[in-house]
Order: structure tokens, then sequence, then C-alpha cells
């Protein structure tokens, strides 16, 4: 691919909105662990080039605003590369699981029904079929002691992609994840490593009840070594997924049940996200709005009434749940002054929680009002339609947060 | 269950051995020791008669082995379990486990190591047995007793000594302790704090050897993993979900029970339902072996079935070897639980020192060649505990170095950059 050398007039406008411009090729993630070269340098404000990935820019042009199957924008910038192809996010990261498995062969699953059944969301559909029984392996119903298994695995030579069928079974696997997974390379002072990657659905669905409408991201935030990034499109969904199978550090994939059937365009040549950096969704001025996984598609559907009612808010989709990209955030807030948090953990202890608490210790000064932060309720997700309803956060809710912070 | 001193007989006939539970009592009915109140009262322990009930039960486990053994006369060395080579090397490494732990009991006791320490005095026959029978490629996994697998696995008595002095010359860089030994190089994957923790990690490594083989076509990978852990583990479910996914898919692993009889202070047959840990082989489609762990002979004949088994693809096995801890549970704890009675009857079993009488006996070594390996194997400890003394601590800029294999896993920091590009890192005093 050619590269594009942005100019050095844009300095300052570039670090946060540069991939505006068009011709938003597809990188490999800032540390290229790809054979692909970055498709444009990146100016930094002070006059440093660097390549950069493009993903902090990819959605700005494409706002999705509801959480089922959606068209693409049309008007997506033309790029001059294949127009790429259509999928739902359950094949996108399929196709990003099979490309990884094809690139490597020691990349395996494991998991309950992931092989002959396909996945319970059909993620992993086929890949028994073209890989054999051995490599997308069928466990018994042993969440800790398969997630344990797949870690010993890792640590001699394989790398293994564990699903949860449902996050929240991964409850089981909390020893192994937080004792093994996440200690181990410490423990053993570097000589053993765990590239794991650790995926399922979470989140609050349509009525499955209690047990299985858990955010486990909360839970699992305080472990060291471990590295959590949660999807929310088919693009980012592939991209990370390929990033977490290539890294070396055990990675938590969070996905989401009610964003699988979600379409997008995504280009057909090879590229994968940082796992470490947020995306930009929808630049702006007045507020900053952080978010990940569905409440993105709340967030944007609020935005759209709030840009009615004249409101310019900047919608960042943090992706990155450990570490945060205080950097992309940073810049986000010196800009706006005003943050609004938007997430679907309990309000107690969940992501949200933690990223307040990042904001204000990194950014106290750029701060024109109190961070608000909007969760679920701390409550049991309950059965009835209703019920769930007033449980998570609903764009109405976030209009009024908005206009609230921004008075 | 009976098995040849070849081949193990198939699970599914071992329930055969359902006869001999109906007409025998386990050696204390739990039922009737309900009046089971501290150490004063003998609980589980009859010396005479039920050692003996239970040695037939147990020894027809191996009864080949048992039969060389009892014979007084020495015999020609055709006959014999090991050569003088192989004598030698099994009670050296007897030995130097041993000799290590004694030391670390010193040195906690002089301030030099500090935590949870748990040692293995008195197991010795089951490491040596197992463990002296793998090639380096082969994985060992173990629990928080695990200094003594390490030592036999190949791990340096220094590399040892230090890790548990905190140093950062340690095996782990000073960074696991006593409880987390682990050796890439020599294929030991830990030493974890929590019982059964291990367990699925050793599965994990078998299900790495078979996929080596069918996966990635490497023919002659025929790696075995040894999993070794304690009759309290055995309770957990961690084990059973294990033995269940190494069975159904046939890993090439030995899950070693080393049943001391006491997890920390809760007896075995006060946890256990059934307590014969060697039955819950089969019934996951596994053989289920019991053996006298305080006999390294014994040990070593299951330990080359079960292991040849494993490589050839067989399968996996369940050993239960019947052992006792000399010392208490970790250095903290004050052993008052015990029957002195108990701890008496099985120092007279003292592993090492059946092993020297085995060997005089059959004239296969002198006292000299012995008594040299002894002073080799002090030196040995003593220059590993100078060594240790001497070696740094670690530096604070070790702090944050290994939390990510990839460093970036510390995420971008607010001026942009990687945090792990910032020159605070590598000193550790960067705020992660």
């Amino acid at each position: 691919m050619a590269a594009v050398f942005q100019g050095l007039g844009a300095a300052t406008a570039l670090s946060v909105s540069n991939s505006l411009d068009s011709r938003k090729f597809l990188v490999s993630s800032r540390k290229s662990l790809s054979e692909r070269k970055a498709s444009f340098l990146v100016v930094r404000s002070d006059g440093r080039v660097v390549p950069r990935s493009n993903a902090r820019g990819r959605r700005a042009e494409q706002l999705i605003t509801n959480a089922v199957a959606t068209k693409p924008d049309s008007s997506a910038a033309s790029t001059t590369s294949k127009p790429g192809h259509e999928l739902l996010l359950f094949e996108a990261l399929r196709e990003g699981l099979e490309e990884e498995m094809d690139r490597d062969p020691h990349v395996c699953v494991m998991g309950e029904d992931v092989g002959h059944y396909g996945g319970s969301y059909k993620v992993t559909k086929g890949l028994a079929d073209k890989y054999g029984d051995l490599r997308v392996l069928d466990t018994p119903i042993a969440e800790n002691s398969f997630t344990g298994m797949g870690i010993g695995a890792a640590m001699t030579g394989l790398r293994p992609i564990i699903e949860g069928m449902n996050m929240g079974f991964l409850l089981l696997a909390f020893n192994q994840i937080s004792n093994n997974c996440g200690m181990l390379h410490y423990t053993s002072g570097g000589q053993f490593k765990i590239p794991v990657v650790i995926r399922g659905p979470g989140g609050v669905g349509r009525q499955l009840g209690a047990e299985h409408s858990q955010r486990l991201e909360s839970y699992f935030q305080s472990i060291p070594g471990i590295q959590m990034v949660a999807c929310s499109t088919p693009y980012n969904a592939k991209g990370l997924m390929k990033a977490a199978i290539r890294s070396e550090n055990p990675v938590i994939l969070f996905e989401h049940v009610l964003l699988y059937n979600l379409k997008e365009r995504i280009p057909d040549e090879e590229y994968i996200c940082s796992l470490e950096e947020a995306e930009m969704v929808r630049p702006g001025e007045h507020v900053t709005i952080l978010t990940y996984s569905r409440m993105r598609y709340h967030v944007m559907q609020a935005a759209k009434t709030l840009v009615n009612k004249g409101y310019d808010p900047e919608v960042i989709d943090i992706r990155s749940l450990k570490p945060f990209d205080l950097y992309t955030i940073g810049n986000s807030v010196k800009k706006t002054h005003r943050v609004l948090i938007v997430e679907e953990c309990m309000r107690t202890g969940g992501i949200g929680a933690s990223l307040t608490a990042a904001i204000t210790e990194n950014f106290h000064d750029y701060l024109d009002a109190p961070i608000v932060c909007l969760s679920s309720q701390d409550v049991p997700t309950p059965y009835a339609g209703t019920l769930e309803e007033w449980t998570v956060v609903q764009p109405a809710q976030i209009v009024t947060a908005v206009e609230k912070l921004c008075q | 269950m009976s098995f040849a001193t070849t081949k193990f007989a198939h699970p599914i006939p071992l329930s055969t051995t359902a006869a001999r539970s109906n007409d025998h009592k386990p050696f204390l009915d739990p039922f009737k020791a309900t009046r089971f109140l501290g150490s004063t009262h003998k609980f589980r322990f009859h010396p005479l008669t039920n050692s003996n009930h239970i040695n037939i039960h147990r020894r027809s486990a191996v009864v080949a082995v048992s039969d060389v053994l009892k014979a007084k006369k020495p015999k020609s060395t055709s006959n014999l379990l090991i050569t003088k080579e192989e004598g030698l090397e099994l009670y050296e490494d007897m030995v130097l486990g041993r000799a290590f732990e004694d030391m670390c009991a010193q040195m906690y006791y002089r301030g030099k190591m500090f935590g949870f320490v748990h040692l293995y005095n008195g197991q010795e026959a089951v490491s040596t047995g197992f463990i002296k029978l793998l090639k380096k490629e082969d994985c060992v996994a173990s629990t928080y007793r695990d200094h003594v697998h390490a030592l036999s696995k190949g791990v340096s008595a220094r590399a040892v000594m230090s890790e548990l002095f905190g140093k950062t010359t340690g095996c782990c860089r000073g960074q696991g302790g006593s409880m987390h030994m682990f050796s890439s190089e020599h294929n030991v994957l830990g030493g974890f704090a929590f019982i059964g923790e291990g367990i699925p990690v050793a599965t994990g490594a078998a299900f790495t050897s078979k996929y080596r083989r069918e996966v990635l076509k490497e023919a002659d990978c025929d790696h075995v993993t040894v999993a070794f852990f304690g009759d309290g583990t055995c309770n957990n479910g961690q084990f059973f979900e294990c033995l269940n996914m190494a069975a159904l898919w046939k890993l090439p692993i030995v899950f070693v029970v080393e049943n001391n009889l006491w997890a920390i202070g809760m007896s075995h047959l006060r946890a256990t339902s059934d307590p014969e840990i060697w039955k819950k082989g089969p019934a996951f489609g596994m053989p289920g072996v019991h053996v006298d762990g305080m006999d390294v002979l014994k040990v070593r004949e299951v330990a080359k079935e079960a292991i040849g088994r494993a490589r050839r693809g067989e399968g996996p096995t369940l050993v239960e070897c019947e052992t006792y801890r000399f010392r208490g549970h970790s250095l903290a704890d004050p052993d008052e639980l015990r029957d002195p009675a108990e701890k008496a009857h099985y120092a007279t079993r003292d592993p090492i020192t059946a092993l020297k009488k085995y060997m005089f006996e059959n004239n296969l070594v002198s006292e000299p060649e012995l008594k040299a390996i002894e002073k080799k194997i002090d030196e040995v400890v003593e220059e590993a505990v100078e060594f240790a003394d001497e070696s740094p601590h670690p530096g604070r800029s070790q702090l944050l170095e290994n939390v990510f294999a990839d460093p970036k896993g510390f995420g971008i920091g607010p001026d942009g950059r990687y945090r792990c590009e910032d020159p605070k890192f590598t000193e550790g005093t960067a705020h992660v």
C-alpha cells in the first residue's frame, strides 16, 4: 500500500481527527505484527512522524444508530481499494478467527459446543469441519478445568482461544483466570507466557434472566497481567479478534449478545485493530461521551437527538477496557472539558467507576464539570421486559444527562 | 486391582476389585470413629493389625515387586529391580531432596526465607520414583510442596534456594517464592498455591503433546506430563474434571496422588467419603493403582508402567502413593494433631533408609560410596545457600517486568506514548 503523508499544517488536529480524511486504508497496529505496512503516517503535534493505526478515525463516517442489523452509511469515503464485503458481527469474528487459524497452526479453539454445534452464537460454525475436532475442541462442561487446560496448553506452546458460552459461565473459571492466566507470567519470572484469548458473549440481552446477563468486565478488571477489550462493530470485532490472538498477553475479548447480528461492510484486505487504543466514533466539541459495547448504540441514538437539539457530542468507544487509552480520552477531555460515561456495568465497581477515577486523576484540571457516569442499576437483571429496560441506560437518559452537563 | 508388571488391566474389568472392597472394611470404619477429638486419640492408627491388613490389599496391587523385595537372600543382578547406577542415582536424588528440605527449615528459622514453606521430608520416594524416569521434555506440575519436584526434574539447588531467599538469581527471579517453582528449561510447570490449580495446567500440557502429534504432525512427540497433588485435592472439582477430560481424550498424563493422609489438620478419612483414591480412576475410565509411596522401587515400577502407557498413547493413569510427611504441613504448622505413634511408624519406613537397606542387602553398593554421595550433597546444599546469600535482592526496576509478556499491555499514557516506553518504567517507578 502506498504511504500517504499528511501535511504538517494540520498538526494539532491530526492527533484526534486525522482520520477524518479520506483514504483510510488498513494498517496493522502500531507495533506492526503483520507484514502489512502502515498505510499512512501521522504527524504529531510535536512534529514527530509515526505510523498510525487508522482505527481511531475509522468510525467517523459511519454512525450506527441502533443495535440491530443496519446498513452502512453510504457516505463512507471511497477508497481506491476494493469495496470490501458485508457481513454480520459473528461472521466477522469467525473470519478473524479463521484467518488466524490458517496463519498459525498453533491457534486452536476450546469451549462448550464450539465444534460440532458451531458455537452457541455460531462464531465457530464450520471450523471443526475444516480444522478437525482437536483444533476446535468440544469440551465437557467444566469451565475452571478447561480454562486451566487452555492455560497449560499456552504455557507449552499453543495459542488457545477459550470460549465461555456465556461470559457469566467464566465466573466458574475465575480461579484459573485470576491466578494462572493473569499471574503465571510474573510468578514464573517471565519463563512462561500465556497467549490465550478468552472470549464470549456477555451483557444484558433480551430477557435472558439475571445469571445470563452479567457484565464480567467489572469483576476481571483488577486482575493484573491481563488485557480486556470489548468489540462493538463487525470491523473492530474482526480486528480485535486477530490482534488478541496475535498478542503474547492473555486477552479477554468481551462480545455482546445483542450485537452479533450487526451488519457492516468491512475491508477485504487483512487488518488488525490495536488492543490498547480507543475508537473515535463521532468527533465533537461540547461533551465527551465515553462508552463501549452495546451502549455505543444507545449513545449514538441519543447523539442523533442531541444533534437535533444543537449539541455536538464527541463519542469515543473506549474499546480497551484494561488498560484505558488515556491519550485519546485525555485529548478529548482537554477539548470538551465535560465527560459523560455511559456503560452497561453496574454502578458499583464497574468500568465506569475506574474510568472516572482515572480521568479525575489525570485530567482534573481540564474538567469544567464533575464527571457523570451512567451505569446499570445495582440490581440483578430482572426477567420482565419492562424492568429489564429500566436497569440499563436508555438513550433518553443519555440525552438528559448531556443537557444537564452542558448547562 | 491387580496388574502384572508389564501392563495394567483394562479399566472395565477393574470392577472385579469391587469384590475385594465388599469383604474388606476400610482400616478404620469412619462411623465408629466419631470419638476422634485430638491427637491423643488413636483415630486411624492401629499399628499391628491394620498395617498388615492394609499391606495385604495394597501389596496385591504390585504383586511381583513385593515378592522380590521380601526375599532376604541377595540375588543375582538380573533379578534386581535396579542396577547399581540407577540405585546411586535414586539415592542421590532422595538425599538431595531430604538435605535440601532440612536446610530450608534451618534457613527459615534463621529468617532467610519467609511466608509459607511446605517441606517434602518423607515423601522423596514419590518424586524420585517418578521424575527420574522422565525425559527433559516431559512436564511436571506440582503444588506448593514443590521444591523437591523441581530438584528431581533438574532445576539446580542454587536456583531453588535463591528463589526461596527471594533473590533475583532464583529460578523465578525471586518473584514466585516457595510455592511457585517454575522452569521452562526443565519443563517444571509450577508450583501452585491453590490446590487443584495445577491439575488443569498439567492436563493442558498433555493436550499440547497430543496436539503436536496429531495436528502439527510431529510424529515423534511423545512427551508425558506428570501431575502431583495431595489427598486433599482429590475432593476438589478440578481433580474430577481433569480425570474426565484426560481419559476422554486419552491424554498422555499421569495423575500422581501423594496421599500423606493429612491436609494441614484435616485427616483424609474425615474429609473423604471413600478414602481409597485409586478407585476413582476406573470411575472415569482409567486404571487406578495404589502403591506404597515410602518405597522408591515400588513407586518406580508403577511409574514405569504408567509413564509407558502415556507415551504409547494409551491414555492417563491415576496412581495413589501412600506416603507421609515427617514434618508439619508447613513450617508454620505446629503439627499437634497427628498421633506420635503414627509418625513413629512412618519414620521406620523412611524411603532413604529403605533404599539403602535394599542396596546393601543385594550387594549393589558399599557404605563408602553412599557416604560419598551424602557428603557431595551436603556440599551442594551448602553451596546453594552461599550462592543464595550472596545473590542480590531484586532491584526496583524488576517490579514492572514480567507482568506482561508484551509490556504494551500497560497501555497508552496521557502523553500518547505506551507506558512501557516511559523511562521510569524500566526503573520500576512508573505509575501504571
